[in-house]
C-alpha cells in the first residue's frame, strides 16, 4: 500500500519521486525494538538523476535516522528552512507506539518531510540526504563532514553582537510567523474540543438509537420502522465516528507539524539576526580603527558582508517557497476536512431517505387497502 | 408527500418533496384525524388560533397572571369562488377549562381512550428553555397540544357526540356551569379514586392484561426517548457552538457561515410530535376494566356466600362460621318455621343476588366490547400518527443534513479562493 502520491518537480527540473511503503505490508522482518525506536520505514526511491547509479532504491530507515538527517541539514545548510518532522516524544502510556493509527500519521508525516527536502533545490542536492537516501547503513557516526562554505562560517556565528535594525522584511516575516502560530494554536484548541463535544454526542446517540430498537420489539406494525429509524442513528453515528477520526489523524497532525515548522524558521530568523549583528558590530568597529590609524577594513568584515547577503537571499527565496507550500497545504487541508463533513452529512442524508422510502411505502400500502376495504 | 411552498418564512430549501415546514408536518397528523370525518368535523373546523395573557383574582385573591387560548370554529363547508370565508366563532379558554373537560370525559366514558393533554408544566425542557409557563415557546407548543386535543375529541365516534364538548366550543360563558350540572364529579370521587387502588383481579381478561404490559412499557420507552432526545440535542447544540469559534479565526465571512448553521439548529422546534405520544392515558382504560372485572367478581363472591348459607340452613350443617350459627348451636335450635321463613328470605336474597350477577356480567361484556372497539381504533389511529411523525422527523434529520451540506460546501468555496 503506497501512501505518498509520487509528485513531479517542475520547479527544479528534477524527477525525483519518493514513495513510502506501509511498514507492516512489506516488511521483512519486523521493526527491532530499542530504547528510542519508533517505526521502521521503507522508501522506495525511483529517480532519473544522474548522480546514481542504480534506478531504483529500497532502503528501512527508522524515526531516529530521519532526526539524523534534519540535524544534518540544519547544521550544512542553516540559511535555509529545514521542513519539521512529526514529534519526536511521544508518552508512554498516552499514545500507542505500534498502533496502527500512529505508525500511519507519523508516515504520512515523514513523507511530506522527505517530499519538501527533495522539493528543495538546495537541500536536495545536500549530501546527507544522498547518503539517507541509498547507502545501506547509515553510518551516523563517521558524521560525513560535508559543510558548505555559508554552512561552515555560519556555524561560528560569535553571539555577543546586538543587532540595531532589523530589514522591515524580515520584521514582517516575523510578525507574520508570531500571528500565524497563534491562529494555529486556537484552530488546534478549538478543533480538540469539537472532538470532545463530538464524542459526548456520540454517546448519546447511539443510546438514542438504543432506545428505539427495543421499542421496535414491542410494536407490531410500527417494528420495521422503528428499526428502520434505529439503523439511521446508527448510520449517523458510525459516520460520526469515522469524521472524528479523519479530524484526529488527518487534520491535527499536520496543523501541529507546521506549529513545529513555525518554531524552526523562528530560529533561522534568529540566526539571520545574529549574523546581520556580527557583521554590522565588526564593521563597526574596523571603521572606527580606520579613522584611528588607517588599517584598511579586514578581509573578514568582507567576509561577513558576503555572509549576511547569502543569508538574506537564501532565507528570502526560502520564504516564497514556503508561503506557496503553505497556501497549498492549507488549502489542501481545508477544504480536505469541508469534504469529509460533506461526506458525513451525505451518509446521514442517504439513511434518512432511505427510511422515508420505506415508511411511505408502508402508508400507500395502508391506503390501497382501506380504500378497498370502503 | 406535501410539496413545502417557497413563500415559507422558516429556512427551509425548497429543493425536492423531501421539504417539509414544521407547520405542514403538524397537519399531516391533523389530516389523518380529519380523514376519519366525524359528524362533528363535517360540520365545522376547530383551531386553537392563538394565546394572550390575561390577569386576574385567583381562589385565594391573589393577583396571578395566566394565559388563555383562543378557539376557534367556522363551518366546514367550502368557499364559493371569489366568495370571503364567513368569520369565525371563538371564545376563549385557559387550560384549567381544558383539564375540566377532560376529567369530565374522562368519567362519562370510561371505556374510551381519552386523548391527552399537553404537559401541565415544562417536564422534557431542551436546551436549558426556562421552565416557565409564560415563556413564548412553551406557550406555543401548548397551543399545538390543545388544538391536537380538540380535534382528537372532534374526529372521536363516541365523544364528538357529547354535548358537553359542542359546548366548550360555543358557549364562553355558561360552560363551567354546564358541566357540573352533569353530576359527574360526584362520580370523580368513586371512579378516579379506585383508579389509583390497586387491584387483585381473579381472572383478568388476558387481552386487557397484555394491553396493560404495551402500555407500560410504552410509556417508559417514550419516556425514556424523550430525555435522551434532550440531552442528544444538547449535545448536537454543543458541536455546532464550537464550530462557531472557527468563524473568529478565519474571516467575517466564515463567521457568519456558522452562525447561520447554529441559528437554524436552534430554532428547529422541538418534536412536537414525539411529545405528543405519552401514551399515559392508555393506562386509564385498561384500569377502569380493572374496576368493572372487579365489581363484577364481588356480585359473583356475595351470591356464592348467600348459596352456601342457604345450604348450611336447609342441611342443618354448619359449613361457614356465623355468630348465629354458634349461637343457635349453644342455645338451641330455631323452630321449623323460623328456619323456613329464613330460608325463604335467603331464596330471595339470592335471587336477587343472581339477577345482580346477571346484570354485572351484561354490563362486563358491554364495557370490555365498547373498550375493545376503541382499543382498536386507538391502536391504528397511534400507528398512523406514529408514522407520520416518523417521517416528519426523518424529513427533518435530511433537511439538517441538507443544510450541513450547504455550508460546508460554501466553505469549501472560500478555501479554495485561499
Amino acid at each position: 500500500m503506497s501512501v505518498g502520491a509520487p509528485r513531479g518537480l517542475a520547479s527544479s527540473g528534477q524527477k525525483l519521486i519518493t514513495e513510502m511503503l506501509h511498514p507492516l505490508s512489506a516488511a521483512e522482518e519486523p521493526p527491532s525494538p530499542g530504547p528510542d525506536v519508533t517505526v521502521s520505514a521503507e522508501e522506495k526511491e525511483k529517480t532519473s538523476r544522474i548522480e546514481f547509479d542504480l534506478p531504483d532504491y529500497s532502503v528501512r530507515r527508522r524515526y531516529q535516522d530521519f532526526d539524523w538527517l534534519r540535524i544534518k541539514l540544519e547544521d550544512s545548510q542553516p540559511t535555509h528552512l529545514i521542513p519539521p518532522l512529526p514529534e519526536k516524544f511521544v508518552m508512554k502510556g498516552v499514545v500507542d507506539r505500534f498502533s496502527e493509527e500512529f505508525v500511519e500519521t507519523r508516515m504520512k508525516a515523514l513523507d511530506k518531510f522527505l517530499k519538501r527536502v527533495a522539493d528543495h533545490p538546495v537541500l536536495s542536492f545536500n549530501p546527507h540526504l544522498n547518503a539517507f537516501l541509498t547507502a545501506k547503513d547509515l553510518n551516523k557516526r563517521q558524521g560525513l563532514a560535508l559543510l558548505t562554505k555559508v554552512g561552515e562560517s555560519v556555524k561560528h556565528v560569535a553571539g555577543g553582537y546586538k543587532l540595531r535594525a532589523r530589514p522591515a522584511e524580515f520584521c514582517a516575516m516575523g510578525e507574520y510567523l508570531d500571528t500565524f502560530s497563534q491562529k494555529l494554536g486556537t484552530i488546534d484548541r478549538i478543533a480538540q474540543r469539537i472532538l470532545r463535544e463530538q464524542s459526548e454526542y456520540l454517546t448519546e446517540l447511539r443510546e438514542y438509537g438504543a432506545v428505539y430498537s427495543s421499542w421496535a420489539g414491542s410494536e407490531e406494525q410500527l417494528q420495521r420502522p422503528l428499526e428502520g429509524v434505529a439503523g439511521c442513528v446508527t448510520t449517523s453515528c458510525g459516520a460520526l465516528e469515522d469524521l472524528s477520526d479523519n479530524m484526529s489523524q488527518d487534520f491535527l497532525p499536520v496543523l501541529r507539524e507546521y506549529v513545529l515548522y513555525i518554531e524552526s524558521m523562528k530560529n533561522v530568523l534568529r540566526k539571520r539576526d545574529q549574523v546581520q549583528a556580527e557583521y554590522e558590530g565588526r564593521l563597526e568597529a574596523a571603521v572606527l580603527r580606520k579613522q584611528e590609524d588607517r588599517t584598511p577594513i579586514p578581509v573578514e568584515v568582507e567576509k561577513c558582508q558576503d555572509k549576511v547577503e547569502c543569508f538574506n537571499a537564501d532565507l528570502k527565496a526560502d520564504w516564497e517557497r514556503w508561503q506557496r507550500n503553505k497556501r497549498q497545504d492549507f488549502k489542501q487541508l481545508l477544504t480536505g476536512m469541508a469534504d469529509k463533513n460533506i461526506n458525513y452529512y451525505e451518509k446521514c442524508q442517504a439513511a434518512w431517505e432511505s427510511l422515508i422510502t420505506l415508511l411511505q411505502e408502508k402508508q400507500t400500502e395502508d391506503k390501497t387497502s382501506e380504500t378497498e376495504l370502503n | 408527500m406535501i410539496m413545502a411552498d417557497s413563500g415559507s418564512s422558516e429556512e427551509v430549501a425548497v429543493i425536492c418533496n423531501t421539504d417539509i415546514t414544521s407547520t405542514e408536518s403538524e397537519n399531516n397528523i391533523i389530516n389523518t384525524m380529519v380523514e376519519r370525518g366525524t359528524a362533528l368535523l363535517k360540520k365545522m373546523e376547530i383551531s386553537v388560533a392563538e394565546a394572550d395573557k390575561r390577569t386576574g383574582k385567583n381562589t385565594v385573591n391573589m393577583q396571578e397572571t395566566y394565559t388563555v387560548y383562543l378557539i376557534e370554529t367556522r363551518p366546514a363547508e367550502t368557499v364559493s369562488e371569489g366568495g370571503v370565508p364567513p368569520a369565525p366563532d371563538t371564545l376563549w379558554r385557559r387550560y384549567s377549562e381544558f383539564e375540566l373537560l377532560r376529567t369530565y370525559l374522562l368519567v362519562t366514558y370510561p371505556y374510551v381512550i381519552i386523548p391527552p393533554l399537553p404537559e401541565k408544566r415544562a417536564e422534557f425542557v431542551w436546551h436549558k428553555l426556562s421552565a416557565d409557563n409564560l415563556d413564548p415557546d412553551f406557550v406555543e407548543r401548548r397551543r399545538v397540544g390543545l388544538e391536537n386535543f380538540l380535534l382528537r375529541v372532534a374526529s372521536h365516534p363516541v365523544l364528538s357526540n357529547d354535548n358537553i364538548f359542542f359546548l366548550f366550543l360555543t358557549e364562553e360563558k355558561g360552560w363551567r356551569e354546564a358541566v357540573l350540572e352533569t353530576g359527574f364529579q360526584d362520580k370523580v370521587d368513586s371512579r378516579l379514586k379506585s383508579l389509583s387502588a390497586m387491584f387483585r383481579v381473579k381472572n383478568p381478561d388476558k387481552r386487557f392484561t397484555a394491553l396493560k404490559h404495551y402500555s407500560d412499557d410504552l410509556s417508559t420507552v417514550i419516556s425514556q426517548l424523550l430525555r435522551i432526545r434532550a440531552r442528544v440535542a444538547d449535545r448536537l447544540y454543543g458541536v455546532y457552538k464550537v464550530h462557531a469559534n472557527y468563524g473568529r479565526v478565519f474571516s467575517f465571512m466564515m463567521l457568519i457561515i456558522f452562525l447561520k448553521k447554529l441559528t437554524f439548529i436552534v430554532s428547529t422546534p422541538v418534536d412536537n410530535l414525539l411529545l405528543d405520544f405519552g401514551c399515559f392515558y392508555h393506562q386509564s382504560v385498561c384500569k377502569k376494566h380493572e374496576l368493572v372485572q372487579y365489581e363484577l367478581e364481588m356480585a359473583a363472591q356475595d351470591l356464592t356466600y348467600k348459596k352456601q348459607q342457604k345450604e348450611e340452613l336447609a342441611t342443618g350443617t354448619v359449613r361457614i362460621f356465623s355468630l348465629k350459627g354458634m349461637t343457635s348451636k349453644l342455645f338451641g335450635q330455631e323452630t321449623q318455621e323460623q328456619r323456613e321463613s329464613k330460608v325463604a328470605a335467603l331464596e330471595q336474597s339470592i335471587q336477587e343476588g343472581e339477577d345482580a350477577l346477571k346484570e354485572k356480567n351484561a354490563e362486563s361484556q358491554e364495557f370490555v366490547e365498547k373498550a375493545w372497539t376503541d382499543i382498536e381504533r386507538f391502536k391504528e389511529q397511534k400507528d398512523k400518527d406514529l408514522r407520520e411523525a416518523l417521517i416528519s422527523y426523518a424529513i427533518m434529520q435530511i433537511s439538517m443534513c441538507k443544510k450541513g451540506i450547504q455550508v460546508w460546501s460554501n466553505a469549501k468555496e472560500c478555501f479554495n479562493k485561499m
